[in-house]
């Protein structure tokens, strides 16, 4: 814990702010307070992404909260929690995709190994290049699969030579599992596939840049069970090569892919800890209760 | 059976009903504007269709060196200043050979239309051998005497011509001198005081340079503004502030813009009148309001899922908008401006006000050249009192639908290979 002093500050300039009395709720109970900060292991030696004192706004309406938290190298990251708890937020914040949004603002130190991401002179093309992003609905481009998994290659001069870039092309496609079903197809649109299919397209899109992290938000959400099954299969390949962190809605579907686990709560990040622990052996009540269902 | 089912049974007869109502009065609605363009359609191609004929008088056409006063055809001066009507008249006399007093003779020569001489000097230009020679020849007849052939018994003896000329007529119809042929100078010459000479081309090029120009520079300029306003201008008063104007100037009267680009164009850039080009950007500021209102519904219906795949490969704002948003907007865009361009090329009101109601014979060239457009030449035809330009009015109705339909069909095929069904 390098800098648990100033994140200790933080938190107490930050505890009048407590969501659930804010919200005008009851606490759920005596047993459940709100914690000062983060439970469990939110950090670990020699991280992928470092994250500290997170804070994001929407205008005037703060959506994250003194977040700090770390992702390993080729370690997959599950971030769970009720919904509208900030889980996308905090993700999008991670490749600037927030930038996007003109009200929305963030601050606290994000890095990506030494590099910050919110630097002035920080170029957000190649921060994007290495943090990649897979949506929760699929969304292929209405271009020919071909076209939409060279698109980032093509955007980034990554092949020059179009035998390069059919290389790209199919081991993209490979690595997604989706070469033996479309590799005669593949100029044939991305939007005609089935949506499971379609979002296999969008990791293929995503990986064929080569990043170093992808970052997916509840990318099963929409797609049924086997289509879902299919994706989680590709995650865990994935983490071979790849540092992941996946927003996902279902807890069985994190503690399958993920080696550890984050609760956010209203904003907060209430506990992070490896997935077994946090599953088995919740420490914060609030975890607890979300994990056993009783609310989400 | 249950309560419950015979209630539902009751509401769905009604609900049947309501929407019987409704079909039925969609297809009225089609149904009375169909029948309205048909009226239109019948009343115009009714009236316009005689215009695309005329008629033609055979003579006997000697060139005869004295009458025509030049004595060396390959002279260009001596063609463009020779007596083409001499010789003209000199046939017909001899045609008529009874014809004495000079008044007869008036109305004998006025059977021939006063531009019946320019074929002769183009025939004279290219064959400098004909001089001296006799040629038989077919040459225009004036409107009245087209006007007089196609009308029906009771219109001939309504004519304006003299019981003579009717006798004349009668006479060569009777020798087979007299034939009807399809107008091509309707659709190949400029306006002229004589209906039979008048023709649209000089409208039609008028339109289609005027055209030209709105298009080349309201499309860039709207489709500009549009991605502006929608993809990058930042949402604050100033901007909620021209998004209003650019609603309130699409309902400004379009004789403002004319007046506008009196003052500016004209008044203050020097401009010439009457040109395409200074019509051309008085509608672009016509056009522009529909152009941008269309091009943000379009660039809005691009779904935010592919700005942000796009942006979440890297890709700069410009490139987002450059390599999808475009590409899928266009369709749209191109429907806002066809509708804007099927505007313009209607409208007379701002065009009168720059000068392009003048009355122009030669057919422009160029953007920078006086011109007239289809609607203005409409209105100068409607306006004017000869018989004939009835149904020449009509019949440039007929060529600007026609344009519009040209132009139209363009945007659909187009659009169907722009947009992407998948
Ligand atoms: N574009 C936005 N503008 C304003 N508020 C937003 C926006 N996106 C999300 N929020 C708010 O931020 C909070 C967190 O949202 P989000 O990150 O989408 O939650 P989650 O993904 O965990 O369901 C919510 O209260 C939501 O209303
Ligand atoms: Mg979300």
């Amino acid at each position: 814990m390098d800098n648990a002093s100033t994140l200790n500050k933080g938190q107490q300039v930050r505890r009048a702010a407590n969501p659930l009395q804010a919200e005008g709720k009851p606490p759920m109970s005596n047993e459940h307070p709100y914690p000062e900060k983060t439970v469990g292991a939110p950090f670990v030696d020699d991280p992928k992404m470092r994250m500290r004192d997170v804070d994001v706004f929407y205008g005037d309406k703060q959506a994250i909260h003194g977040v700090s938290l770390d992702i390993g190298k080729n370690e997959v990251v599950a971030l769970i929690g009720p919904s509208g708890c900030g889980k996308s937020t905090f993700l999008r914040s991670l490749n600037r995709m927030n930038d996007t949004i003109d009200i929305c603002r963030v601050s606290g130190s994000l890095h990506l190994e030494e590099q910050d991401l919110y630097d002035p002179k920080m170029d957000v093309v190649e921060l994007r290049a290495r943090v990649g992003m897979v949506f929760q609905k699929p969304n292929p481009f209405p271009k020919s699969i071909y076209d939409n998994v060279a698109y980032g290659p093509r955007l980034h001069g990554l092949a020059n030579k179009k035998y390069d870039l059919d290389e790209i092309v199919e081991t993209s496609l490979r690595k997604a599992g989706l070469w033996e079903e479309v590799k005669d197809r593949l100029h044939q649109p991305g939007t005609g596939l089935s949506g499971g299919q379609q979002q296999r397209l969008c990791i293929a899109r995503t990986i064929a840049v080569s990043p170093e992290v992808v970052l997916m938000d509840e990318p099963c959400s929409a797609l049924d069970p086997i289509a879902t099954a299919k994706i989680e299969e590709l995650i865990a390949e994935l983490s071979e090569s790849y540092t992941i962190a996946i927003v996902t809605h279902s807890m069985q579907q994190a503690a399958r892919v993920s080696q550890r686990t984050a609760y956010f709560h209203l904003g907060h990040l209430v506990e992070m800890n490896d997935t077994d622990t946090v599953f088995t052996k919740p420490q914060h009540s609030l975890t607890e209760a979300y994990i056993t269902g009783r609310f989400g | 059976m249950s309560k419950t089912t015979e209630q539902v049974r009751q509401s769905l007869a009604k609900r049947y009903r309501a929407e019987k109502r409704f079909r039925a009065f969609g297809i009225a609605s089609i149904a009375f504007g169909l029948l309205a363009l048909l009226l239109l359609f019948t009343d115009i191609i009714g009236k316009g269709h005689t215009a695309f004929f005329e008629h033609y008088i055979q003579m006997e056409v000697t060139f005869d060196a004295d009458t025509l006063g030049i004595d060396d055809a390959t002279n260009q001066d001596q063609l463009n200043f020779a007596n083409y009507d001499g010789v003209i008249r000199n046939a017909l006399r001899e045609r008529f050979p009874q014809v004495q007093s000079r008044g007869q003779k008036r109305e004998l020569y006025s059977l021939i239309s006063t531009g019946a001489g320019y074929p002769l000097r183009d025939m004279l230009a290219s064959h400098p051998a004909l001089l001296g020679q006799t040629r038989t020849l077919w040459l225009l007849a004036d409107d009245d005497v087209d006007q007089y052939f196609k009308a029906d018994r009771q219109g001939r003896e309504d004519s304006r011509l003299t019981p003579e000329q009717k006798a004349w007529l009668t006479s060569l119809d009777d020798n087979g001198q007299v034939k009807k042929e399809f107008n091509a100078s309707f659709f190949t010459s400029g306006d002229s005081r004589e209906p039979e000479l008048a023709g649209i081309w000089g409208a039609v090029c008028g339109s289609f340079f005027t055209m030209l120009v709105t298009l080349l520079l309201s499309f860039p300029i709207g489709v500009a503004a549009a991605i502006y306003l929608e993809e990058f201008a930042p949402r604050n008063r100033f901007t909620d502030f021209i998004e209003v104007n650019i609603n309130n100037l699409a309902a400004v009267p379009s004789i403002i813009f004319g007046l506008l680009g009196l003052a500016i164009f004209i008044g203050l850039f020097g401009m010439p009148r009457s040109v395409p080009l200074v019509g051309g950007i008085v509608l672009t500021l016509m056009t522009l309001p529909t152009i941008i209102i269309s091009s943000r519904a379009a660039i809005k219906a691009v779904p935010p899922s592919i700005r942000e795949a796009a942006m979440g490969l890297g890709a700069s704002p410009m490139q987002v908008v450059l390599h999808h948003v475009m590409p899928l907007a266009m369709p749209g865009m191109l429907t806002g401006a066809i509708i804007g361009m099927a505007q313009a090329l209607g409208e007379t009101a701002p065009l009168l006000m720059i000068g392009m109601v003048a009355f122009i014979v030669d057919v422009p060239a160029g953007p920078v050249d006086p011109a007239t457009v289809l609607p203005v030449q409409i209105y100068l035809w409607a306006d004017s009192p000869e018989q004939s330009f009835v149904a020449l009015t009509s019949a440039a109705i007929m060529v600007l639908l026609a344009f519009l339909i040209a132009m139209n069909t363009l945007a659909v095929f187009l659009r169907k290979r722009l947009e992407r069904r998948w």
